[in-house]
């Protein structure tokens, strides 16, 4: 029956190391924990803001946009272009009662906005008044997305991307002045927050501005949509709910629903998926990096364990000539191994913290790659998962040397100097 | 104080008490190096009872330390029966071996094997720690055994702060801790100047006018003829089992 205080008691007395030796090996853990824990944060921070530059878009949505049918339908050709107009946004809400959203968008790329002195060329997109809570297009305090009052009145509202606010206004706050786009004059209501994004179509968001649908087409004269935006209710029916949009305006337009050629997709479910299971990758990488690192360092524990073994020979065979079971001389060089190891371990864990602690106050405004790469995130997962990895790797650290010493013969050791 | 009784309760065959210590029949040792076997004892048969004050004598290479080693219980015989106190200890393993090892042998060595970092204190104290001992008895025990050989004032001296003779002294300390069935010493005045060593064997020859079984094994003859009975091991057989006239 091993005894753990006794385990304990003898540990305490064995004889010391060399301490330059032991400091080097504390390190080398120290090191490699460092190494281990920085690269599993970083992975954190990049699926953190990788996911949330995924949400950027919004979530769970796909995004459609009209092409040419691709097989003929009911004696129609193929090749006929397909185009859904404004009024196709009630009817997909009304007809498929899967859907959470739905929301129509119509662009104009070239559009002059003018305030004051400042003329600046932008992106206007006229929009459905749910396009703003499905695209995450958050106002800041003091203002609003469109709502549908702007809509049904086809009000001259205009809602800003923060950057294209700065080109305007400076710094100054565009809600509740006037601006004039192709010179005519529309209200700011709101001003979006900024937002991380990965992945876009047709342009940063932070450059363009969003008007009511209808008053879009009142002053483009344009009704047919250039993108169809759609949210399931439940994200993993996407196909489905797709397939009934097909066949709501299938039925309308005179397609096939099958015809895939009809709208291009772009489903952010099935992109995330991806974008996830890269990132779990990176992470798996990054992890088995610094595994490797820190396993270096658990080679060194065992090496200065069995050199301690070497040392300690004749100190073992007394002992056990004096009666020590096996698990008395095994148990103190295992917690041995082991408090080298847990010393490194709680060091590099500092160390780690600090400098994810230091370049968490770092500025990542104006990089877009350090926004990207997040910051270095160090979780209970993160933590756990290195302990455990410490703690197997110090008990084998100790264990194999342990085992040599307990092969150790008192005959042999006890009468020669 | 009556040390003797303390630890009465961990010993066995109580009807072994007044009886033999060590009884060996037919005892063969050969060591197998592979391309030749050494035959280190040939049917060796020796009875020590309680309270005898033994010498081993030989010439280095005779088996004598062969047999310390089966004695101590470090190693194995061969082919033989060696009953210690009446328990066959031929058969039994690791473990078994060094519970015996902890309770029944007081070793001391040549070379002293004191751990060099820690006190004379604490190298007594080590054996009691092994045998599961309570700190209370193991202080009174310690403080008892190291009065006795004289060290009483050295407690807190590591072994290197010691002359050889009070090395030896702090060994023989700590073979007596657990209060074993004998004291098996392996030349403990070869390292010794002749005073110390004379002063080393004065004190085995106290603690056998105490009443302890007491087994020296030496090559020095002129130490031997101070114990009682004297057995000579030639070529792994003994030659020579002779009582001296008290």
């Amino acid at each position: 029956m091993p005894r753990a205080g006794l385990i304990f008691q003898l540990f305490l007395r064995s004889s010391r190391v060399q301490a330059k030796r032991a400091v080097l090996t504390v390190a080398a853990i120290a090191w490699g924990s460092l190494s281990l824990i920085l690269m599993l944060s970083f992975g954190e921070g990049l699926r953190t803001s990788l996911v949330r530059g995924s949400h950027g878009l919004g979530n769970g949505l796909a995004i459609l946009w009209p092409g040419e049918t691709g097989r003929p339908w009911h004696g129609l050709p193929a090749g006929r272009p397909i185009r859904p107009k404004i009024e196709d946004v009630a009817l997909l809400s009304e007809r498929v009662p899967d859907l959470a959203g739905v929301a129509g968008e119509i662009h104009n790329f070239r559009v002059s906005l003018e305030h004051g002195d400042n003329t600046y060329p932008a992106r206007v997109i006229g929009a459905s008044f749910a396009y703003g809570e499905m695209r995450n297009h958050i106002p800041r305090p003091g203002g609003r997305f469109l709502n549908p009052t702007d809509e049904r009145l086809q009000r001259r509202v205009i809602f800003l991307g923060d950057e294209l606010a700065k080109h305007l206004y400076g710094d100054a706050d565009p809600v509740g002045t006037t601006l004039l786009v192709n010179k005519v004059p529309y209200t700011v209501v709101g001003v979006m927050i900024e937002k991380v994004m990965m992945g876009n179509y047709g342009g940063s968001e932070a450059e363009h501005a969003v008007i009511p649908i209808t008053t879009y087409k009142a002053q483009f004269g344009r009704e047919t949509l250039s993108n169809l935006v759609v949210k399931p209710k439940v994200p993993a029916h996407m196909k489905t709910v797709l397939h009934e949009v097909n066949e709501v305006l299938g039925a309308k337009y005179g397609f096939d629903p099958d015809d895939d050629r009809v709208f291009g997709v772009w489903d952010t479910v099935e992109t995330q998926k991806t974008t996830l299971m890269m990132v779990v990758g990176i992470q798996i990488f990054l992890g088995v990096i610094g595994a490797l690192t820190l396993i270096v360092g658990g080679i060194g524990v065992a090496n200065i364990m069995y050199a301690v073994v070497k040392e300690r020979t004749r100190e073992i065979g007394v002992k056990m000539a004096l009666g020590a079971r096996r698990g008395w001389i095994t148990g103190p060089i295992v917690l041995e191994g082991l408090s080298y190891t847990v010393l490194g371990g709680l060091i590099g864990l500092l160390a780690a913290t600090g400098i994810i602690g230091l370049l968490a106050m770092l500025p990542t405004e104006g990089s877009d790659a350090l926004a990207l790469l997040g910051k270095p995130t160090l979780s209970l997962p993160i933590g756990l998962g290195s302990a455990a990895i410490l703690g197997i790797m110090g008990m084998l650290a100790g264990y194999f040397p342990a085992r040599r010493a307990a092969s150790v013969d008192p005959v042999e050791t006890l009468r020669y100097e | 104080m009556n040390l003797s009784g303390m630890f009465r309760s961990s010993r066995t065959e109580p009807g072994h008490v007044d009886g033999e210590i060590i009884r060996m029949e037919r005892i063969r040792k050969v060591y197998d190096t592979g391309k030749v076997e050494v035959e280190a004892l040939r049917s060796i048969d020796l009875e020590v009872r309680a309270g005898e004050f033994v010498a081993i004598v030989g010439p280095s290479g005779s088996g004598k330390s062969t047999l310390m080693n089966l004695i101590g219980c470090l190693d194995t015989p061969t082919s033989g029966e060696y009953r210690l106190r009446g328990q066959a200890v031929s058969g039994l393993d690791r473990e078994r071996l060094a519970d015996i090892r902890n309770r029944r042998i007081g070793f001391v060595f040549q070379n002293f094997n004191l751990l060099p970092h820690i006190s004379s204190y604490e190298n007594v104290e080590m054996p009691m720690l092994f045998g599961a001992v309570p700190k209370r008895r193991r202080k009174e025990r310690v403080e008892a055994v190291l009065a006795k050989v004289g060290l009483g004032d050295r407690m807190d001296h590591k072994p290197t702060e010691l002359s050889g003779g009070q090395m030896q002294r702090v060994a023989i300390a700590r073979a007596l801790a657990m209060e074993p069935d004998i004291l098996l010493a392996d030349e403990p005045t070869g390292n010794l100047d002749t005073s110390s060593g004379g002063d080393i064997m004065s004190l085995f020859e106290d603690l056998w006018r105490q009443g302890r079984t007491i087994l020296v094994i030496t090559h020095d003859l002129a130490l031997a003829r101070r114990a009682p009975r004297v057995v000579e091991i030639r070529d792994g057989r003994i030659v020579r089992d002779e009582q001296a006239a008290a």
